[in-house]
């Protein structure tokens, strides 16, 4: 069972209190993009074995939008951040280095 | 409908009459905000997560930029056009709900119990005090539940589902279920 506290409410909801909002900080691509661009934003995802950064909503709670860092092996939770962000935080990403050392999600890394 | 004038279970189940809420949304660090609410409830600015209520009135803190102000049902329609006259020049909003949720008080020896059966919340007394205000689920619909004290509980939830959540309450409350976890 995942248990993520909530940043804005600060309530440990367990999964059923949330929904799911699939792989955070995408980039959107629209109107006037290319073909390219337009594709990898609707269907390319990350699926890693390990570190993984989503959205999710606190549906049953503040009904606000927030971040989540997860291990997808062991659900283990690295924590959660505010949804006004393009990355993870400084933190977060300190946290995930000490507990997976040299772990990486898309151009990031644990050095990095 | 289902009937709760006559249940007897471990707690007692009642519904509550003319009880009018108002949703608010707006900016809590703002002053005029603040005091606006607080005038109108006549308590104070609820904390994260706290239900100040008296007497039927008070302020439930919903989430960061949400309220639900508590106050009797014939002043609802008038006090929302009064507070949202005052937040005018806000970023703000202001909702007369109080026919869109339905409230039950819940009390008696067992009420934590009731609670933990129906929500994924720790109800334990050491983390639940009197006067925290919890959003969750109770069973499949979204609630709202917050303890006056050890033996009192309210709760709430859309009306539309009130006949789930009276069949739900009295199912949970049935007095041949009592596990006693909170007694040991």
């Amino acid at each position: 069972m995942l248990i993520f506290t909530c940043p804005y409410c600060g309530v440990a909801a367990e999964e059923t209190e949330l929904a799911a909002g699939g792989e955070a900080h995408l980039t959107r691509f629209g109107p006037g993009s290319s073909d390219d661009d337009f594709e990898s934003y609707l269907f390319t995802r990350e699926n890693p074995k390990g570190v993984h950064f989503e959205r999710w909503r606190h549906v049953y709670g503040c009904g606000k939008w927030f971040h989540a860092a997860r291990c997808t092996v062991s659900n283990e939770v690295f924590g959660t951040y505010s949804a006004q962000t393009t990355e993870p935080t400084a933190e977060i990403r300190e946290t995930i280095s000490k507990k997976r050392p040299g772990w990486s999600w898309r151009d990031m890394n644990g050095e990095g | 409908m289902s009937d709760l004038k006559n249940f007897d279970g471990l707690v007692s189940i009642r519904e509550i009459e003319g009880q009018g809420m108002l949703v608010v949304r707006g900016d809590f660090s703002a002053p005029a905000f603040r005091e606006a609410v607080c005038a109108l409830a006549g308590v104070d600015f609820p904390e994260q997560r706290q239900a100040v209520v008296r007497d039927g009135r008070g302020l439930l803190w919903m989430s960061p930029d949400e309220l639900m102000v508590m106050l009797p049902r014939a002043e609802a329609s008038r006090a929302r056009a009064d507070l949202a006259a005052k937040l005018a020049d806000q970023h703000a909003l202001v909702g007369d709900v109080s026919d869109a949720r339905v409230h039950f008080q819940i009390e008696g020896r067992v009420v934590r119990e009731t609670i933990a059966k129906l929500a994924p919340v720790d109800m334990h007394p050491d983390v639940f005090a009197p006067g925290t205000l919890r959003r969750t689920r109770f069973g499949q619909v979204a609630t709202a539940v917050w303890l006056l004290d050890e033996r009192t509980a309210r709760v709430f939830c859309f009306r539309s589902v009130r006949d789930y959540m009276a069949k739900l309450l009295a199912v949970a409350a049935d007095e041949k279920s009592e596990v006693a976890y909170f007694q040991k």
